[in-house]
């Protein structure tokens, strides 16, 4: 039977990991609320901007831009990976950096990629993997990113593409499921991909309004296709976010969860090791009694 | 006469600034200042960085407007900007202090210096602090 002082000893530690668990949890909670309201309060904005986009360019006429037009060659691929600062997510950075993996090693023969990193935890794991090629690192996004970040983030992208370093952007980040579950997705962010069908039903509903554009049609596309670039690379950011807090919530409940069962059981041996000790007392008195008479 | 009150919105990634019935306004398009009234006809345009105004009760309100653009269509005026913030809400001091900073910036001409960024953000200051005036 365990020494009753070294029990003591481990409750009070797991007592007090599981006051941290449990208020890092309540932080996490709090992150993720105010992520997920930044997340809200864009999304009018990105609607917005994909609406007038379709108005544009369900006009019929063909606008000759470098962020519609896919490049005949892709030779560079630039791959934006989002991950977080910092780790007690659970599985959220490491799944997330596999899947990033996945991608660098599905690329076609003869084409180059290369991942611009987000985040310390993203710079860390391709460090110690220098077969991976990094263009650049940004760092401390901060718990919840706002405009101008994002909006940095993507006149460094918009540039390398513009001047031909890199020939499509694709994004991978976490999906948020829920504050359960984020998964690994990649999308594409340049050139803008635009939704066939979409297309399609917005021609028959706005066939109708007929748009003075000012000054062209071709100078308010150039005006908004960064700003969508802008708008989706800022709510993937903001959705990866929202993920990591989500992860990070989750896997401290278990760990507070984990931390009461362990107390329980500690509790349990204190308990028996006291009876145990007691009996034992008892037994010697009765013992020593006995032997008087 | 509510029947001529037009409805418009400012969308910045921030969220929606406001929504509100005015009778008229006036935008900063790129191809000068406009005004809209009611039955104005469907319209796209890109915005300088510059002042809105609209008119609501009778009273004049200003609005500094960062890079946008507006839709205009069934007396609902949309715009969209990087930012937006209403006269009366401007901090003049920050607005003072980014002007000076932007124009040191330019009077100096290092080599690394990027003209563009400097240019706008002296007018984004301007803008602000001429808004601010008018409140």
């Amino acid at each position: 039977m365990a020494n009753m002082r070294d029990i003591r000893r481990r409750i009070k530690s797991v007592t007090n990991t599981k006051k941290i668990t449990g208020a890092m949890k309540m932080v996490s909670a709090a992150k993720l609320r105010k992520t997920q309201s930044t997340l809200v309060a864009i999304r009018p904005y990105s609607d917005k901007i994909q609406e007038v986009m379709d108005h544009l360019l369900s006009g019929g006429e063909e606008y000759d831009t470098p962020f519609l037009t896919p490049r005949e060659e892709v030779k560079n691929i630039l791959y934006i990976v989002i991950a977080g600062d910092r780790g007690l997510c659970g599985g959220y950075n490491i799944n997330l950096l596999r899947f990033a993996e996945e991608q660098m090693k599905a690329t076609p023969e003869g084409e180059r990629a290369m991942m611009l990193l987000i985040g310390n935890k993203a710079r860390e794991h391709f460090r110690i993997r220098p077969q991976y090629e990094v263009m650049d690192v940004f760092s401390n996004i901060g718990d919840t990113p706002n405009v101008s970040q994002g909006k940095a983030l993507s006149d460094y992208v918009i540039k390398k593409y513009l001047d031909g370093e890199v020939d499509e952007v694709h994004v991978v980040y976490s999906k948020f499921q829920s504050v359960l579950t984020q998964i690994p997705s990649v999308a594409q962010v340049l050139p803008i991909q635009v939704a066939e069908g979409a297309e399609d039903v917005e021609e028959g509903a706005h066939a109708e309004t007929d748009y003075i554009f000012e000054p062209g049609g071709k100078e308010l596309l150039d005006v908004i296709l960064p700003k969508y670039v802008d708008s989706s690379i800022y709510r993937l950011l903001l959705e990866s976010k929202a993920g990591e807090h989500g992860a990070r919530m989750t896997a401290m409940d278990s760990a507070t969860d984990n931390a009461s069962d362990l107390i329980d059981k500690l509790t349990l041996a204190l308990n028996r090791a006291r009876q145990a000790q007691i009996t034992t007392e008892i037994t010697e008195i009765v013992g020593g009694a006995a032997a008087l008479e | 006469m509510a029947e001529d009150l037009i409805r418009l919105d400012i969308v910045t990634p921030a969220g929606l600034l406001m929504s509100e019935n005015v009778a008229a306004l006036n935008l900063p398009a790129t191809l000068g200042s406009m005004g809209v009234l009611k039955n104005h006809a469907p319209l796209m345009t890109t915005l300088e960085i510059g002042t809105v105004k609209y008119t609501r009760n009778g009273v004049d309100h200003y609005l500094a407007v960062h890079g946008g653009f507006a839709e205009v269509k069934d007396n609902v005026v949309i715009i969209l900007a990087d930012s937006a913030e209403r006269a009366e809400e401007i901090d003049v001091s920050r607005a003072e202090a980014a002007k000076q900073r932007a124009e040191a910036r330019l009077k100096k001409r290092d080599a690394e210096l990027d003209v563009l960024r400097a240019e706008m953000a002296l007018r984004r200051a301007l803008t602000r602090i001429k808004t601010s005036e008018k409140a």
